[in-house]
């Protein structure tokens, strides 16, 4: 670089190759482990759905079969919902959605509601919150039973009142210290059992198939 | 003497105890306290925050002949933002339950100033050898730290160690786990914030005191330089 270059634009293009080399670097790792990262979330999530639902009693590539709903007035969150649908031999078996509950203590608190295609819940979990640890958090399925207590649940077991925590008169126990997280999660699965029971027939719609991409 | 001249082991025994990080310079506090509730946890972050120094030392001590003064802040941010998210991505690819564990305070390791200290202070003045040693040397001050810190408020707050070393070291680390004190109640001062605060307050008191019986004399707090500490 000749002695007559402005020293501000020497710096300038120096940064500007730091820059440069910075993202061909970043580009490069990417391009390595974009692949085993999207493959590390994906059996991370079927992880997850197959605790809920057993792995015997579909066939189908449950990670494929999603779609997303937006139903924001419904849930009382913008976040679309997103579903995933299990069938033996095309044959509906269960939806796992994934439903966010607004009204945690610490806000939205985000869970699995896995419902079987005769409306009883196989199984609830919940994928991330911000609950108090110690009060809160005994949603989780790590910290105490608490959650599987929604299986086999359904909208005639009990009835609508019983949707509730015992200190609103329903069915469901809360916390010692802590009523507004299980209250939040129980309204939440209840939602997504009303979702489920008004539009069944929509949530097993099968995926536009043979769509010819070369066209 | 020219900063060059000075010796490996002394690079080593500063950056490791004379000036550690956390429990001296105080510099980094927020991952600090934020992530050492288990042992495992603090391990993680202390292990990418050593790989971070020591890259990014590297880096900077082999453009240390172009980096001009008026530049040298922004290029510094431009190579510590590189190394820390290509360390962001190789963890979510290969230590993915660890990366869901550390979340934040993995894009966070930009922001701890121990790194950019480390840059102006020793890199941009040195040779790469040294400098590596130098991001060694505090990286592994830091992991000390963090690594103690965890240790004291996992065995506090729940009464194990290592529990979760399969997240860092694959299925056959489940067994690592020690229960120290069984049927442990769970102790929820010593997860939560306030008991990093006082654990990091015991450990700072502990090394002041040893250093004070090191000394043969009687005991006076080491004075802390906390210039920078709000910036942690």
């Amino acid at each position: 670089m000749n002695q007559a270059t402005h020293p501000v634009i020497r710096s300038g293009l120096l940064l500007g190759i730091i820059a440069l080399l910075g993202t061909a670097l970043l580009a490069g790792v990417n391009n390595l482990t974009y692949e085993r990262i999207v493959e590390q979330e994906k059996r991370r999530m079927l992880q997850q759905l197959n605790e809920i639902v057993p792995i015997v009693s579909y066939n189908n590539d449950l990670l494929e079969d999603v779609i997303k709903i937006e139903a924001p007035d419904f849930f009382r969150h913008p976040a679309p919902v997103t579903v995933y649908r299990a069938r033996l031999d095309e044959q509906p078996v269960s939806v796992m959605m994934i439903v966010t509950a607004p009204d945690g203590y610490n806000g939205d608190i985000r869970l699995l509601v896995g419902i079987n295609a005769a409306g009883t819940i196989l199984g609830v979990r919940v994928i991330s919150h911000r609950e108090t640890p110690g009060l809160g958090d005994p949603i989780e399925a790590e910290k105490s039973d608490w959650i599987f207590g929604f299986e086999h649940k359904s909208l005639k077991n009990p009835e609508s009142s019983g949707w509730a925590v015992k200190r609103d008169g329903g069915e469901f126990d809360q916390f010692t210290g802590a009523t507004i997280s299980p209250r939040a999660v129980v309204r939440a699965v209840h939602t997504t059992l009303l979702y489920f029971q008004a539009n069944k027939q929509a949530l097993f719609e099968p995926l536009p198939t043979g769509v010819d991409e070369d066209e | 003497m020219r900063m060059s001249d000075i010796s490996l082991k002394k690079i080593l025994s500063d950056g490791a105890w004379q000036q550690n990080t956390g429990l001296v310079v105080l510099l980094g506090l927020c991952p600090l306290l934020a992530v050492t509730n288990t042992v495992i946890n603090g391990l993680a972050l202390g292990l990418a925050t050593m790989l971070t120094l020591m890259l990014s030392n590297l880096s900077v001590s082999v453009l240390r002949g172009l980096l001009k003064p008026e530049i040298r802040i922004p290029a510094f941010v431009l190579i510590i933002a590189s190394v820390v998210t290509v360390i962001e991505l190789l963890m979510h690819a290969f230590f993915y339950d660890l990366y869901r564990v550390l979340g934040i305070f993995i894009p966070l390791i930009v922001t701890n100033c121990a790194i950019i200290g480390r840059a102006e202070a020793f890199a941009s003045r040195n040779s790469p050898l040294p400098s590596v040693v130098d991001g060694f040397a505090t990286g592994l001050g830091f992991c000390i730290t963090l690594v103690l810190l965890g240790a004291v408020r996992e065995l506090t707050g729940r009464g194990t160690l290592l529990s979760g070393a399969n997240m860092l070291l694959g299925d056959w680390a489940s067994s690592l786990t020690l229960t120290i004190i069984p049927e442990h109640p769970g102790f929820l001062l010593a997860m939560l914030p306030p008991g990093a605060f006082m654990g990091l307050a015991l450990l700072i008191a502990a090394r002041n005191a040893w250093e004070a019986r090191a000394a043969n004399k009687p005991q006076t707090a080491i004075p802390i330089d906390v210039r920078d500490a709000h910036e942690a």
